[in-house]
C-alpha cells in the first residue's frame, strides 16, 4: 500500500516561494502515482483563489497550476473551516472542490498521514 | 532553424510556429501525421490551461478527456512520440521542458 503524503500550505500564493515549492512537491508525486493529499490552512487558503493575476508580478499563476492537480491524481484537497470562516471566503470562491474540516478533523488528518510536510 | 538547447528544447518559446515545429520533430526522426498535431496542439492548450508542461500521468489523462478514450493510453502516445512521450512531444510542441518527466 502507498504511503499516505500529506501537504500542509499555510502562506499566501505570492510573496514567497514556498506555496510554489509545496505546489511542485504535489504534482511530482501525484506524477509518481503517490497517495497525496493537501491542507490549506490560516493565510494559505489565498492560493484557492479563482481568477488570480500574477501577471504584474511577472510570476506564474499559481492558481492555474493548482487546477493542475485532479490531472496528477490528486482530489483529496481540504481547508481549514475557521480560516476560511475568518476572511469571510465561501468555497464557490475557490478554484478547486474543497472539504472544510474542524480542528478535531484536521488532527485526524494529520493523524492518518504517514508523511506530513509544512509549507 | 530556431535556437535550441543542449537537450534540443527551444530557447525561446516565443519562436515557435508549426515549420518550427517540424523542423524539431525531423530532428528526431519524426514525421508529423494528423494524429501528431492534434497533440502537440492539446499540449499547447495544457500548457495556457496550467503553465506546466505535463508529466506523462496527466498527459495520459487530458488526452484521454479531450481526444477520447481510445487515444487517451500510454501506448497511443508512445507510438506517436517513442520513448518518452510527454518529453519529446513537450519539445516538439515548443513547451519548456518538463520538471518531473516520467
Amino acid at each position: 500500500m502507498n504511503k499516505k503524503l500529506l501537504i500542509i500550505c499555510r502562506k499566501p500564493p505570492y510573496g514567497n516561494s514556498l506555496a510554489r515549492e509545496a505546489i511542485d512537491i504535489a504534482l511530482a508525486a501525484g506524477a509518481f502515482e503517490q497517495d497525496v493529499s493537501l491542507l490549506f490552512c490560516g493565510d494559505g487558503l489565498w492560493q484557492l483563489m479563482a481568477e488570480q493575476d500574477s501577471q504584474e508580478l511577472a510570476l506564474k499563476n499559481h492558481g492555474k497550476a493548482l487546477a493542475a492537480l485532479p490531472l496528477y491524481g490528486i482530489d483529496d484537497i481540504y481547508v481549514q473551516a475557521d480560516a476560511l470562516a475568518e476572511r469571510q471566503l465561501s468555497q464557490n470562491e475557490l478554484l478547486l472542490p474543497v472539504k472544510a474540516l474542524s480542528p478535531a478533523e484536521i488532527t485526524a488528518l494529520i493523524d492518518s498521514a504517514d508523511t506530513v510536510l509544512n509549507f | 532553424m530556431a535556437a535550441v538547447d543542449k537537450e534540443g528544447f527551444l530557447v525561446d518559446l516565443h519562436d515557435w510556429n508549426e515549420g518550427v515545429a517540424s523542423e524539431l520533430a525531423a530532428a528526431e526522426g519524426i514525421t508529423l501525421s494528423e494524429e501528431h498535431w492534434q497533440v502537440i496542439q492539446l499540449l499547447r492548450q495544457f500548457y495556457q490551461e496550467f503553465q506546466l508542461s505535463p508529466a506523462m500521468r496527466p498527459l495520459v489523462k487530458y488526452v484521454g478527456l479531450h481526444l477520447g478514450a481510445d487515444k487517451g493510453k500510454s501506448m497511443y502516445l508512445l507510438k506517436l512520440f517513442p520513448g518518452s512521450p510527454a518529453k519529446l512531444a513537450s519539445k516538439i510542441a515548443g513547451l519548456p521542458k518538463p520538471d518531473n518527466c516520467l
